[in-house]
Parts: structure tokens; sequence; C-alpha cells
């Protein structure tokens, strides 16, 4: 298992590519990327990710020990950004490895759901026009939680 | 103790953190001193349903006593992913 808390940019492939390596006959990986997304179009200058040292990584280090157990996985990853990205630019990753593929797309959904709500994590979407407005949470991230 | 703050609370209150000397019982009791301070605290803190708290790096409540902890980080709901 392993978790990064980090500002660098990260490759897509290199990640995967590594993860499944370690992960020999585990049957199933999955990964899921994050990506600043400009919503209205040439609207977002920037994304600005603000966190919490230290509590984030035992948070995220919590939820992917939890999902390593209730779904039995090989491994699982979590690579998550802070600091000032651009649109288009990856935000984080999560990936996961079982032996059936079922176990790995459930475990890595659980990894997203926890960690939209529940690693202190914050956004800030720095406008084109010069403003800018911290990402509120939605009620339905909290109520995706109810379903593990 | 440390206090934290994040994102917006960060933001109204001025500063990421500070030092607090208090008797406070719990984190309510806490968030009523902080509010009796000034007006950029009162502003940060008035409707509670909108942060959360964490003690020592977990997740806890408002109503959660304060005895031997030493920091407590207050937010906005998180957003990450």
């Amino acid at each position: 298992m392993r978790i990064s808390v980090q500002k660098a940019p990260f490759e897509l492939g290199a990640e995967s590519d590594a993860f499944a390596a370690g992960v020999e006959g585990a049957g199933a990986v999955v990964t899921f990327t994050g990506v600043v997304r400009d919503a209205d179009q040439g609207g977002l200058a920037a994304m600005e990710i603000e966190h919490y040292p230290g509590m984030t990584e035992k948070a995220l280090a919590a939820i992917a020990e939890e999902a390593v157990k209730r779904w039995s996985l090989a491994d699982a990853l979590v690579i998550h950004r802070h600091g000032r990205l651009a649109p288009g630019e990856r935000i984080m990753m999560v990936a996961t490895a079982a032996r059936h593929r079922k176990d790995a797309f459930e475990a890595a959904e659980y990894l997203m759901d926890y960690l939209k709500s529940r690693a202190p994590f914050w956004k800030k979407e720095i406008l084109a026009s010069g403003g800018s407005d911290w990402v509120a949470a939605k009620d339905a991230d909290e109520d995706a939680l109810k379903r593990w | 103790m440390d206090v934290l703050y994040f994102a917006w609370v960060r933001e109204r209150i001025g500063l990421p953190r500070e030092q607090v000397e208090t008797s406070a019982a719990t984190v309510a009791d806490l968030v009523e001193e902080l509010r009796a301070r000034e007006e950029r605290y009162a502003a940060a803190f008035a409707d509670l349903s909108a942060l959360r708290v964490a003690l020592d790096q977990e997740l806890s409540d408002f109503d959660a006593p304060l005895a031997g902890v030493r920091e407590v980080a207050f937010f906005p709901p998180m957003t990450g992913g």
C-alpha cells in the first residue's frame, strides 16, 4: 500500500505500470484518475488545493487500509497532489488490485468516495476573471458514503 | 494548545494557526471563547453546521472534550478527489 501526498506531477503510465508489476497474479487492476476540470471552458485559470499536512497522510492510510481489508486487496495506491494546478492537470489517482474485477472496482469507488469527503483537502477555483471560489462539498458526496 | 484553520476559515480569521491558552472543556466551549474575541472569529464560526473539527488530526465533534488534546483544527467540509 502506498500513499503519496505531493506537489509534483506524476506519470500515470509509470505509476500504473509499477503498481501492476508489484501485484503479479492479482487478476484485476483498476485505476482512476482525477483531472482538473474547466466546467466553464476558459473560465478557470487554476485550481488551488490546500491540505492538512500530517492528518492527510493518516486519513488516506486509514481509508486505504480499510479498503484492503474489506475487499482482500492485493494492494492499493493513492496519490493526491496539492498546490496550484492548471486545467487538464491530473489531481490524483487511485489504484486497486484484487483477484477479481468486482472487488477491484468496488474498492476503487470506496477509496474515491471516502477521500472526497474524509481526507482533509480543500479546493479553490481561481477564475480567469480574477475572482476565486472555494469549492463547496456536495450533499451527494456525503450520501455516497452511506452505501458502504 | 495549537489551533489550526484551513480553507475559508483560515482566510476569514487571517491566520493558519495560533497558540491558544484555554480552559475550555469542550470544542464548543473553545468556539464560544474564540467567537467572543473579535468579529473575524465570530464570522468564521457563525454557522457550525458549515464546519468540521479534528482533534489531534482525527475527525471529531463539537461536543467532544478537550482534555489531553494538543491540536485542534477547524475547517469546512472536505473536497478532495
